[in-house]
């Protein structure tokens, strides 16, 4: 079996795979790495966003051997270098953003793509961005609202709380 | 000011941490040593005959373990409805045997007839593909429409019940001679025929189960995607698979969503367990997300006729509906009550209506089954309500607004007996009614309109006034409507030797936020930290025996049975300050975490007690037994009614037809509130499902049974630009008068009171716009609402 080398996290991992082992089986089952979830079959949901080189890859799309030699960063890589949470996952605590946390990394994933390229979004490009990830349990009411908070803009107006 | 700590506080979610930093752990992320794979071989008919299944070939296939077909469980017993409902002639309904895997005959597409456990994944699938070649399915033709499936009684889903009926059911029969006397009779009569849309529940989790078998002591461990790990293990243990219960645990760990899908035992879970028994190893199983489209408990699936009496004034005289209600192709747990006593009894919503009679006839058809999804009847009720009610609104040219408010049940009415047999406890709909017109900025309406046709687009104005039963439920109503469980709830506080505290509870938070929630009420109950307070669930070894969470019950129910474990916590603690500080119990008083003697500066911490009751040295060991723990079990005396009124405005591209939903103003009365991030964050959740019924989700199957919207491509889930900020109030409450947290529940309302805002926006913008159209059925897509355009 051909064997496949990565920087993950940081970190420089190998291991063999099958042509057909999809980058989100390699992280998973063979990396141990379960925060990147897999929610659908369709490249639809986003639940399995990670980066690649800075770029923000649904895991499910590509084989684990189309990234031989990358920097991948998963779920598991966005805390703060203390541990505690990153400036992103902060913001989705601090507003809610996540109910039952199966969408919850692809979204943080998919929101650090978004403010690396646009560091203040108005809230139609946040919402346009995440296009590409569902989430069933939040309405994206407090996703977006965590996004725009995340992005240091003041979202005290945004409805109740 | 709002609290920061305890009851009441808007308090960060704990469990977050792990969900944010990858480390949750779901079912698919377990891995245990010596896993097996299965994969199950899905009808790719709707109706066909099993003619043969040859395994041959599969058996021998490389890391093939073992192969299973409905033939190894035709023994076994059924996966049971968990209501039994009586047709309006007395008969039980027709309950046909649902199988682990299909036997005979497989009846959807996605019913799964044979199994597969290899070695690896991939083994499992290129098996189950082979298998599927190897397998002769006589097609038949598809029973799919539910009219079509009640005419012909020559075409049969289940081959002994005649005309695909499940039962025909009255609510309430008395009152059927009456109420059509007053239609008889009525100066005006409203009729609204619509199609509540079937919905896929789609919790972005997949199903998932883990089997696994010890033959040292003959235990059984099924790690599940449950809403509920004691009534799975109840309906595996002793109707499916006939485990003596307390040799099987059923654990569900972080589960991604359920929303009802989640609630009942399907047959792979069986699968797992019986195959892991055979094999002496793990067998694990996750639903592709395909496999969830055709295989979860689907939602709604209602063709409903509704009929309105009235004077010229809009006064209500007497609702009537004839619904037909799919259940698919077989009973799913909840499926019997869900278009009965969680729709019917609905059906005057918070209206002084003074004749209600609605009929439901309960359908077969060749797909996949149908039953409870957020709101579970209770949506269906006050869909067709509030949407015949502005339809009779826009004939008498009366303003729907006012015609709700008059036609209110008054706070000087409660307790109210309702015609269809509910008793409302407590409520102020007229509250919410105007909290909403004040939020939601009416008087603005106007002008916002006018701006919105500069730019060439219809805006209107939907209302509904809503009511909904939930904290399910008093297990003595239950009982007597045909419910073969009760739904009673349990928590054990468990105080260590230390202080801290382990509260194991029979609730399932699968995104709900128990961990914190619960914890704030035993803190604040207890006078001390939060953070000494863990939250134990999902785990049947560790939980008392409880019915998990569905029908917005967790707090209702779970959380007062939590809150009476409490309660004898520190009564017994109140006894053990006696005999320390050599008191008497009556003079013992417990605030801030401090039992103290009455008009002294005696007194010892929580901790202190905690301590002398598992070390007791100086303890009343002759009539107190030590340690500190207790159990309590809730069974609510009624329902709870939370209540509200929203406002959708939308915006209508008469050229597209494509609806904008430009904002959504909930104003809710959900009674005391333990957390308003949380409640917020679950209205927030609902109303967002429910915009995606009104206007995105359509499920599709074909007139050949096959699912048309079996995937993201096809099924239109709501994404973050088919919704706005969502404006959220709480403030009216009227907490619940029969239990002792006052709480009612939000868990479901914003799905139930959200669609037909949002449809009754849409028809008031295109009547706006002059395009008098009464009536277009969910999804309101932009093609449906362009052809309405273009046909009025
Ligand atoms: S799992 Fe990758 S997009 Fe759904
Ligand atoms: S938090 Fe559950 S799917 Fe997004």
């Amino acid at each position: 079996m051909p064997k496949v080398t990565m920087r993950v996290n940081g970190r420089a991992v190998s291991g063999e795979v099958e042509g057909r082992t999809l980058l989100v089986q390699f992280l998973r089952e063979g990396q141990g790495l379960t925060g990147t979830h897999v929610g659908c079959d369709t490249s639809q949901c986003g639940a399995c966003t990670v980066h690649v080189n800075g770029a923000q890859v649904k895991s499910c799309t590509v084989f684990a051997l189309d990234v031989d030699g990358a920097e991948v960063t998963t779920i598991e890589g966005m805390a703060n270098p203390d541990g505690t949470l990153g400036r992103i996952q902060q913001a989705f605590q601090d507003h809610h953003g996540l109910q039952c946390g199966f969408c919850t990394p692809g979204m943080v994933m998919a929101a650090a793509a978004l403010l690396a390229e646009n560091p203040k979004p108005t809230e139609a490009e946040v919402r346009h961005h995440l296009e590409g990830n569902i989430c069933r349990c939040t309405g994206y009411h407090n996703i977006v609202k965590a996004v725009l908070a995340a992005s240091g803009q003041d979202v005290s107006a945004i409805a109740a709380e | 000011m709002p609290k920061d700590f305890g009851i009441g506080a808007p308090q960060k979610r704990r469990e977050d941490i792990r969900f944010l930093t990858g480390r949750g752990v779901y079912t698919d992320d377990l891995k245990i040593a010596g896993q097996t794979y299965a994969v199950f071989c899905r009808s790719q008919v709707a109706h066909g005959r099993i003619v043969s299944i040859d395994t041959t070939a599969t058996a021998a296939m490389p890391g093939v373990l073992a192969v299973f077909t409905g033939e190894d469980f035709k023994d076994v017993g059924g996966n049971p409805a968990g209501w039994l409902i009586k047709s309006r002639n007395g008969e039980p309904m027709r309950e046909p045997k649902r199988p682990v895997l299909a036997h005979g005959k497989v009846r959807h597409v996605g019913d799964a007839y044979a199994a597969v456990i290899a070695e690896t994944y991939q083994q499992a699938k290129d098996a189950a593909e082979q298998l599927a070649a190897d397998t002769v399915i006589d097609e038949l033709p598809a029973i799919v429409d539910m009219a079509a499936a009640v005419a012909d009684a020559s075409n049969r889903v289940h081959d002994e019940i005649p005309d695909n009926l499940c039962f025909d059911w009255g609510w309430i029969e008395d009152n059927r001679a009456k109420v059509e006397e007053v239609f008889k009779t009525a100066p005006h009569v409203t009729t609204l025929e619509l199609v509540n849309n079937r919905l896929v529940p789609n919790a972005m989790e997949p199903r998932a189960s883990i089997g696994e078998y010890f033959p040292g002591t003959g235990d059984y461990k099924l790690t599940t995607t449950s809403q509920n790990p004691h009534l799975t293990r109840l309906l595996v243990a002793a109707f499916v698979l006939g485990i003596p219960e307390n040799k099987l645990t059923v654990v569900a760990p972080d589960v991604g969503g359920g929303f009802g899908s989640k609630i009942y035992h399907y047959g792979e879970e069986a699968l797992v367990l019986a195959a892991a028994k055979k094999l002496g190893r793990p067998v694990r199983w996750t639903a592709e997300r395909t496999e969830s489209f055709l295989s979860d408990a689907h939602g709604r699936d209602h063709v409903t006729k509704i009929e309105l009496a009235c004077d010229k004034q809009g006064n209500f005289l007497a609702f009537r509906t004839e619904t037909l209600a799919n259940v698919g192709a077989y009973l799913s747990n909840f499926s019997t009550a869900t278009p009965t006593f969680l729709h019917g009894t609905l059906m005057a919503g918070p209206y002084k209506v003074p004749a209600v009679y609605v009929n439901v006839k309960t359908v077969f058809t060749n797909t996949a089954p149908v039953d409870a999804y957020r709101g579970a009847g209770r949506p269906e009720a006050t869909f067709s309500l509030e949407r015949v009610i502005d339809k009779m609104c826009r004939e008498l040219n009366l303003d729907p607004f006012e015609v709700r408010r008059k036609n209110f049940i008054t706070t000087d009415m409660f307790p109210y007996t309702t015609p269809v047999g509910l008793v409302y406890d407590t409520g102020n709909y007229q509250a919410t009614l105007d909290k909403a017109i004040e939020v939601g900025d009416v008087k603005g309406f106007e002008a916002r309109r006018a701006e919105s046709a500069k730019r060439g687009k219809l805006r209107g104005l939907g209302l509904s006034t809503w009511i909904e039963a939930c904290g399910i439920a008093p297990s003595h109503l239950v009982g007597v409507l045909g419910s073969r469980v009760g739904l009673y709830d349990a928590a054990t506080v468990r105080v260590n030797a230390t202080g801290n505290i382990s509260v194991m509870v029979g609730a399932h938070s699968h995104g709900q936020g128990h961990e914190t929630v619960f914890a704030q009420i035993v803190a604040d109950k207890l006078g001390i930290p939060e953070a000494s307070v863990e939250i134990v669930h999902g785990d049947t070894s560790k939980i008392p025996f409880g019915m998990g969470s569905y029908g917005s019950r967790s707090l209702a129910v779970c959380g007062v049975a939590m809150t009476k474990a409490v309660d004898k916590i520190v009564a017994k603690g109140k006894k053990i300050a006696a005999h320390m500080l050599e008191a008497s119990e009556a003079d013992i008083s417990f605030e801030n975490g401090k039992f103290s003697v009455a008009g002294t500066d005696k007194a010892k911490t929580f901790g202190e007690i905690a301590f002398s009751a598992y070390v007791p040295h100086n303890y009343p060991l002759e009539t107190l037994e030590p340690g500190l723990e207790e159990t309590a079990f809730y069974d609510p005396n009624n329902f709870t009614y939370p209540a509200g009124a929203y406002l959708c405005e939308v915006e209508v591209d008469p050229d597209t037809g494509k609806v904008q939903v430009c904002s959504f103003t909930c104003a809710d009365d959900f009674g005391n509130i333990m957390n308003p991030m949380v409640v917020e964050g679950q209205v927030h959740g609902g109303v967002g499902q429910g915009i995606g019924q009104a206007l995105c989700e359509n499920t599709h199957y074909d007139e050949n049974g096959q699912l048309v919207t079996g995937s993201y491509m096809d099924y239109a889930m709501p994404r973050a630009s088919d919704v706005p900020f969502y404006t959220v109030d709480y403030s009216c409450q009227t907490p619940c008068t029969h239990n002792p947290l006052g709480v009612k529940g939000c868990g479901e309302a914003g799905a139930i009171g959200s669609p037909p805002a949002v449809v009754n926006a849409v028809i008031d913008a295109l009547h706006r716009g002059g395009i008098k159209v009464s009536h277009i059925d969910m999804p309101v897509s932009p093609a449906r609402v362009w052809s309405a355009i273009q046909n009025a």
